[in-house]
């Protein structure tokens, strides 16, 4: 068989974690306006505050448009054809331990590799699985307690940390920020949310696993993470869904603030539904992720995108203190008839203000992956450095790959540097491995990941070899 | 070990070997000698199974059996070896790691237990040191920013440790300055047993005179127009190629 031949089979795979899970739910009928909004607040028993805040994002996202910059193309979403809240029926009495919760939902986590009682669990992660609109478990939270760490469902620190809410929900995020942004922000549901106080280093890896299981629901959840100064934290996020032939909507929000001196680390995985081999179904991913960086201090965004229909993320860094720090490593797959569109963006305020990106991009089968990265250097931001590497692989040659990088540099003293470069898997690298009696599939999911290294070594342990997998998994062929 | 009758092949619907015929016996060194062009490549690649070379008509036997029937890997498993005229970069990709794969696919096929980490690196770091490559070489991305010479002697470090049954060594000696290829021989030799085949693709006669091959064959216009022993390579280097323009084996 030709080489050819065998890449095109191998960049057709079945998608793992495609399973539904059978609950009962209470999911509201499909269809967006402010009953619905009221609908949401209640059940989750949110303060007047929320609501108005809610209200306030909606009537700003009636008047917005959706972006059409972006390099990626599906029909128009119809926004009244989604269901904006649905929970497992288990879930209304507020479950207080484990041992309450469905067996059916821990069931599900089980199957994805994420047993969720303590002692059975990867040591030293603590998880917050969430489930189509709510939480269904928080581990480790009495542990991460005695050192003051704070880690639960957004939902509920909106009632215990009202204050910590207040100031800064939004604050990184505006809700009228962007299209999908103020729509989260009109319908948010759980997410999670974190505290680190002064001076403290996380003493474990916190995670976040989010699973869309209904029907026509989508996914609004939103992540807000406080590191107070000079603390520390590394933070995991995974996402799979039910393989369906229509495809699903999530709009998340993420805000990370980063006081002076604190570090946070975060890291996803993403693997999203990612429609069949025609391009039916999948998730449209429409993710809004931004960091701000007091002085001295750092953000870091690894992304290993592999999954949804359509991506569209920037995670950025808005670096407003002096000499803060901000990273971007991501790794974005598309095959069949995905769509990427992602990237960063750098915003440059302080002085000696420092950012690397390192993105490397992988197309096969029909798919479109763009890189779409902005480094902005303001007036005041003195002797500040970026370095960018954008590397695209091909694999087959129906796919498309492309690259929009924008640098504005206002000030003379800024220090730029851009690489970008294109390769194939070859034919000739191809043959080299098959020669040495290795299988095609193995050949090309090492090419892969050799082409990723860079940004997969800046993932937690654990991580990098669930990563790692999932390349093989996502290119690993003969089910065709 | 290697029979090939009367082989056709093409190269992008272009005829190359036009009616090769070939019988290597187990143990034997083979020399395949000839101008550029005269489809030295393409006689290898046939028989590895690069995409694009296709048999027309006539066979290669290995073993007795046709390797037309066989996908390259299969080929390898079976124990053949081509260590490439030009080695490819394969980024990010560890040599020992490449290794490890290549090692666990072959041993499995031979039915033999693959070797542990432990093993494998003792012995990857001997082989290196056979053909004069820092052990460093077996961290770094296979022949990412290695120098011709390196990427050659990477080659017969593979080579070393995945001891095949047929090795064909598509001019391995071109590039390598006179140390390098005494190492590069060294090697080879020390491979030669009596169940072990190894054909030498070249375009000089100097490398043969580090490993002395059991026959000499002279290669033109896709044919083989000229076999003897190892006397014949010196007549080559004497008259040159155009002495046999014309000739017939
Ligand atoms: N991939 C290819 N596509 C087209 N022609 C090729 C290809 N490979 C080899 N050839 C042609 O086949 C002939 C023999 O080449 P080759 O086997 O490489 O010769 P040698 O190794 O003896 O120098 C040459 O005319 C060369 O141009
Ligand atoms: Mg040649």
């Amino acid at each position: 068989m030709s080489n050819q031949a065998e890449l095109d089979k191998l960049v057709r795979s079945e998608y793992s974690a495609g399973f539904t899970t059978s609950v009962e739910s209470d999911t509201l009928p499909p269809g967006l306006n402010e009953g619905v909004i009221r609908f949401i607040s209640e059940k989750k028993g949110e303060p007047d505050w929320v609501l108005e805040w809610r209200l306030a994002a909606y009537k700003k996202w009636l008047e917005m448009k959706t972006p059409t910059w972006a390099h990626i193309h599906h029909p128009p979403i119809d926004f009244n054809e989604v269901s904006y809240y649905s929970a497992p029926r288990s879930m209304a009495d507020k479950p207080q331990s484990l041992d309450e919760v469905d067996p059916e939902l821990l069931r599900t986590y089980e199957k994805l590799g994420i047993p969720l009682h303590e002692q059975e669990m990867l040591a030293g992660v603590a998880v917050d699985a969430v489930f189509d609109s709510v939480s269904v478990a928080t581990t480790f939270r009495s542990k991460l307690k005695e050192s003051g760490v704070i880690f639960c469902p957004l939902s509920e620190a909106v009632h215990e940390y009202p204050e910590l809410i207040k100031k800064y929900l939004g604050s990184v995020v505006p809700q009228g920020d962007n299209y999908y942004a103020a729509l989260n922000s009109a319908v948010f549901s759980d997410g999670s949310f974190v505290y680190i106080p002064k001076g403290v280093r996380c003493p474990m890896e916190l995670s976040t696993y989010f699973r869309i299981n209904e029907a026509k629901t989508g996914q609004f959840e939103r992540t807000l993470i406080i590191a107070d100064e000079g603390s520390h934290v590394s933070y995991l996020e995974g996402c799979t869904a039910p393989q369906r032939d229509e495809n699903q909507l999530h709009a998340a929000v993420v805000e990370l603030i980063a006081l002076p001196g604190a570090t946070i680390k975060y890291s996803t995985v993403q693997n999203w539904y990612p429609g069949d081999a025609e391009g039916r179904g999948g998730i449209y991913n429409f993710v809004t992720k931004r960091g701000v960086c007091h002085d001295n201090a750092k953000i870091s965004w690894t992304q290993v995108e592999t999954g949804s229909a359509i991506t569209w993320k920037y995670p950025s860094v808005i670096l407003r203190g002096d000499n803060s720090i901000g990273e971007f490593y991501s790794v974005a797959l598309t095959r069949n008839r995905q769509q990427a569109d992602t990237g960063t963006k750098m915003i440059h305020l302080g002085k000696n203000t420092k950012s690397t990106i390192i993105s490397k991009g992988i197309s096969a089968g029909r798919s479109e992956n763009a890189y779409r990265g902005l480094v902005r250097i303001s007036p005041r931001a003195e002797n500040a450095r970026n370095f960018t590497q954008c590397d695209s692989l091909l694999i087959g040659d129906q796919c498309g790959a492309h690259t929009f990088p924008y640098i504005e540099s206002r000030n003379p003293s800024a220090t730029l540097e851009h690489e970008a470069t294109t390769s194939k898997v070859s034919d000739d690298q191809l043959f080299l491995c098959r020669q040495r009696g290795i299988d095609p599939e193995k050949a090309v999911s090492m090419i892969v990941n050799g082409f990723c290294k860079e940004v997969f070594k800046e993932l937690p342990m654990e991580f990098a070899v669930e990563a790692g997998k999932l390349l093989e998994v996502s290119l690993e062929g003969s089910v065709g | 070990m290697l029979e090939v009758k009367d082989l056709h092949a093409s190269v992008a619907g272009k005829d190359i070997l036009k009616g090769l015929s070939l019988h290597i016996k187990p143990g034997e060194v083979h020399a395949i000698m000839g101008p550029n062009g005269s489809g030295k490549s393409t006689l290898s690649n046939v028989l590895a199974g690069r995409d694009g070379y296709e048999i027309t008509s006539g066979e290669a036997l290995f073993n007795g059996v046709s390797v037309a029937d066989m996908l390259p890997e299969e080929r390898a498993r079976a124990g053949i070896f081509l260590a490439f005229q030009y080695p490819v970069e394969i980024p990010g990709v560890s040599n020992m790691e490449f290794l490890k794969s290549s090692m666990e696919a072959i041993y499995t096929a031979r039915g033999q237990e693959p070797l542990d980490a432990v093993t494998l690196l003792r012995k990857a770091r001997e082989v290196c040191k056979l053909v004069d490559l820092d052990q460093q070489f077996l961290k770094r991305g296979v022949n990412e920013g290695f120098s011709g010479g390196e990427k050659k002697r990477n080659e017969i470090m593979q080579m070393l440790l995945l001891e095949p049954r047929l090795a064909l060594l598509d001019e391995t000696d071109s590039g390598l300055d006179i140390d390098a290829l005494q190492v590069v021989a060294k090697g080879v030799n020390s491979l030669r047993s009596p169940e072990r085949s190894i054909v030498l693709v070249t375009h000089y006669q100097r490398l043969l005179d580090y490993i002395v091959p059991d026959f000499v064959h002279v290669l033109a216009g896709g044919r083989i127009i000229k076999s003897g022993g190892k006397e014949l390579a010196h007549e080559l280097e004497d008259k040159g190629y155009s002495w046999l323009e014309g000739h017939d084996a």
